[in-house]
């Protein structure tokens, strides 16, 4: 981050090296530039879940809620609810969106709400020092998982190519400004947009040589067709030869949930109306029979 | 006294519920005060449902096992009910559909005839109901005309035909001088209280007996000036609505013990992070799936210390809809007042049993926590005097508002030293001073019956109804209390001088409240419990209230 009025006084302890500087970086980045093109600071509000990732609310000074393992949708979408005049970011471990947390991940691609979700998916639980997650490849030899992991990966995009998000992406955190357009562009995108970043763990899954030999930015792809967006997903399934496209895989426009929900643009967040409830005490109110 | 009791029973899907809400609004128009049991089975199709209607012409809340007329609409509900016939009293059913002594009339053919729809066999027993009770066709009319929106003249004209039919009055309901009350079930007065102390976004996954707050909001969202949520699960519902709370709208869930269950890692975030979020958990037998269409009082413990760590929490428990309106108003407003979770604890009694509503809708309103002035820097978890730091919502020009789960320092972000934890839990903890001093004013143990009498059932929630009028009968105190959380003990203490035996009265196993009150050092001599999923009955209550004091 340049500007250092995003940071706040919080002593920062990821580990040296940690992914996570750099979507740390890349959505102070993206942030300081929306703001200069006129979306005031005080209107982002962001929200994590629990582990590592969880953090990057005490390092960024903007309205923050730090949730719990697992809830991040389901913040976000109340606070999106209450105001939608927000901006509003979420961001979730591989572990909390893609383990506790996979039916909200689901259901908010499902109602393409109009938030951000942003993840950090380093394969593997760092704050606790070193499981297995969804993401993590057969035979990946965590605390839990002493001899190999026997679970295939989930694929994150493939997932949420079938549930209805209408913004999916893919970064990496060395790609500092290629992930800064990435947040960019999904957090003006006008519905659920989701960024699944590959963010190596320095010190429990090092996968640093692994991407940068396989990362490609994609070229040329039509991020209107859906059946090209299941290709490019598919592309990487943990082959020896697979190589890795990051970059926007799918992107269209669809009528979002806060909109039907809010009837056209209710603001709920401060409305101090009581309604006259006579309608209801009053004799006379019918039943249907 | 003028009092009666209509049974109408057939299988789910005969439009029971429907017909008993006819009934109880005809003795309403009259001036008769009604209190009207739905006993349902948890199925779409088949089955035994009855609805168990009794009007009196002074405030009742429960109902007596001797009924004067009993409907039945098949078999089952004569066989199952009869024994409740009061000598005099006057079986109607169904000839088309089986044979019995009684007052047999052909309710099929009726319909049939005059090319309805088989479900309105409710409407033909209406107007045999109204007949046997000696009121005229013009009350009845006059119901079916403001109540009945779909086809009213064929309604109208089934309803005539076998009011003409019907057995010659047994009865002759006379109206009453006192004003007709509007009738109302527990989970709409839940819903009004809410909404008229702010209430902006319900969110709920249903779940029976809460999922009638979710439909009534639903159902008049626009009215009301709210929005309603049903999300993917209870998690989902309860983390949105501090998700909203945190963004400045006033939020409310809505679930029964199981769904409540899940949404417990909420209340705690509730504690930890100072959002304001209102509970309505109405009570249904459990453990687990239990018995999902009964009533029970067993989740008081469970309420009370529903949330891992320690945090302040009010816990309200209505007895009836009067008390739930006004005390689901006072938990949204306490909720923001203090920051705190709130919770309205009812059960499928109260929750889904109409009665006449007396509030008018204006004595709750929405009352303003303490907001931010907006001078000098915001921090959302700034330590003052009682605890309470000023409320700001992300969006404000100028500043940042920090919200978190985390332990914290007054900007919010995350603190693990000695210091920083047991001051932060000292604020919070700190606010139950003032929450006390506020509670102190209010009438938060209601006493009923003879105030002067040495015996005293203790009683809470919607089991009020039955103790209330088995005291008046026997000359016995009532003690409930409507505040569970901060206990009042001192109220309860004041409630029980000149009390020298004290009988609990629960529709539970385990006898929560007197253990509850065991724990604040108070004796209970007895307790009558009932946890047959159904609610006592005045003549049952009074039996046993005889039995312990005899």
């Amino acid at each position: 981050m340049s500007e250092l009025s995003l940071s706040t006084y919080a002593e920062n302890t990821w580990c040296k090296g940690c992914g996570n500087f750099g979507i740390l970086s890349a959505i102070g980045d993206a942030i300081k530039g929306l703001e200069a093109e006129g979306i005031p600071l005080e209107r982002f509000a962001i929200a994590s879940g629990i582990g590592c990732h969880a953090k990057i609310v005490d390092y960024i000074n903007v309205n923050s809620f730090y949730s719990l393992h697992g809830r991040v949708l389901p913040t976000i979408t109340g606070i999106k609810l209450a105001n939608k005049d927000l901006k509003v970011i979420g961001f979730a471990g591989d572990g909390d969106a893609y383990g506790e947390g996979i039916a909200h991940l689901i259901a908010a691609a499902k109602r393409n709400i109009d938030v951000t979700m942003v993840i950090h998916n380093n394969r593997v639980y760092g704050l606790t020092t070193g499981q297995f997650t969804p993401t993590s490849p057969v035979g990946f030899k965590g605390r839990s998982t002493p001899r190999g992991s026997i679970e295939q990966p989930l694929n994150p995009l493939e997932l949420m190519l079938a549930a209805g998000a209408t913004f999916v992406a893919r970064g990496y955190t060395t790609r500092t400004d290629h992930l800064v357009d990435l947040m960019r562009q999904a957090i003006l995108h006008h519905g659920f947009a989701f960024i699944d970043v590959l963010q190596p763990c320095f010190t429990f899954f090092n996968t640093y040589k692994y991407y940068n030999k396989r990362v490609y930015e994609i070229d040329g792809h039509d991020t209107s067709d859906i059946e090209a967006a299941r290709r490019l997903a598919l592309e990487w399934r943990d082959r020896e030869d697979d190589k890795i496209p990051i970059g926007v895989f799918y992107k269209v426009e669809k009528p979002t949930f806060d909109d039907g929900m809010l009837r056209g643009g209710m603001v709920l967040s401060g409305d101090t109306e009581v309604p006259d409830i006579g309608k209801f005490t009053n004799l006379g109110s019918g039943t249907d029979l | 006294m003028e009092d009666y009791s209509v049974l109408i029973g057939g299988q789910a899907g005969d439009g029971i519920r429907q017909v008993g809400t006819l009934v109880a609004r005809l003795f309403s128009s009259l001036g008769y005060r009604i209190y009207y049991w739905d006993d349902y089975p948890s199925l779409i199709r088949g089955g035994h449902n009855f609805g168990l209607i009794r009007a009196c012409e002074t405030h009742i809340q429960a109902y007596r096992e001797s009924v004067d007329i009993v409907v039945a609409l098949n078999e089952e509900t004569a066989k199952k009910h009869q024994w409740r016939l009061r000598q005099g009293g006057m079986l109607i059913y169904d000839e088309d559909v089986f044979k019995a002594e009684g007052c047999g009339l052909r309710l099929t053919s009726m319909v049939k005839d005059a090319g309805g729809k088989p479900v309105m066999r409710n409407v033909a027993a209406l107007g045999a109901i109204a007949r046997s009770l000696g009121i005229e066709w013009d009350v009845l009319e006059g119901v079916i005309k403001t109540a009945v929106r779909k086809e009213p003249e064929l309604n109208l004209k089934i309803a005539r035909t076998s009011f003409d039919a019907a057995c010659m009055p047994e009865f002759k309901v006379e109206r009453l001088s006192a004003p007709a009350l509007p009738l109302i079930q527990g989970n709409e007065a839940i819903a009004l209280g809410a909404a008229r102390a702010g209430l902006k976004l319900y969110v709920a996954y249903p779940m029976t007996p809460s999922s009638s707050i979710l439909h009534f909001l639903a159902a008049n969202e626009e009215e009301l000036g709210l929005v309603t949520y049903h999300p993917e699960n209870e998690i989902a519902a309860v983390i949105a609505a501090v998700g909203g709370a945190y963004a400045g709208a006033r939020t409310m869930v809505g679930s029964a013990g199981g769904g409540f269950a899940l949404m417990v890692e909420g209340v705690s975030l509730c504690g930890q992070s100072e959002m304001p979020v209102v509970f309505a958990v109405s009570q249904r037998p459990g453990p687990s799936t239990g018995v999902p269409t009964y009533t029970t009082q067993g989740d008081l413990s469970f309420v009370l210390s529903a949330g891992h760590g320690e945090f302040l929490r009010l816990v309200l428990a209505p007895g009836d809809p009067d008390e739930a309106f006004l005390l689901t108003g006072l938990a949204m407003n306490m909720a923001w007042k203090y920051q705190i979770p709130t919770f309205v604890l009812t059960d499928k009694n109260l929750s889904e049993s109409t009665y006449s509503f007396k509030s008018k809708g204006d004595e709750v309103t929405r009352e303003e926590g303490l907001i931010w002035d907006g001078k000098g820097e915001y921090k959302r978890y700034r330590k003052s005097e009682g605890g309470v730091s000023p409320l700001a919502f992300p969006g404000t020009k100028g500043i940042v508002v920090k919200g978190t789960s985390y332990e914290h320092d007054e900007a919010g972000i995350t603190v693990e030293d000695p210091e920083g934890i047991s001051s932060m839990q000292d604020k919070r903890l700190g606010k139950r001073v003032a929450l006390l001093e506020d509670l102190e004013r209010m009438d938060t143990v209601k006493v009923h019956g003879d105030v002067k009498a040495k015996t005293a059932l203790l009683t809470w929630g919607s089991t009020k109804g039955a103790c209330i009028e088995t005291a008046e009968s026997l000359g016995l105190k009532v003690i409930q209390p409507t505040v569970l959380e901060p206990f009042p003990v001192a109220s309860i203490e004041k409630a029980l001088e000149g009390v020298e035996k004290l009988i609990g009265v629960e529709n539970n196993a385990t006898a929560q409240l007197a253990g509850l009150l065991r724990c604040h050092g108070i004796r209970v001599d007895e307790t009558i419990l009932q946890y047959d999923g159904r609610p006592f009955s005045v003549d049952g209550l009074k039996k046993r209230v005889e039995e312990v004091t005899a």
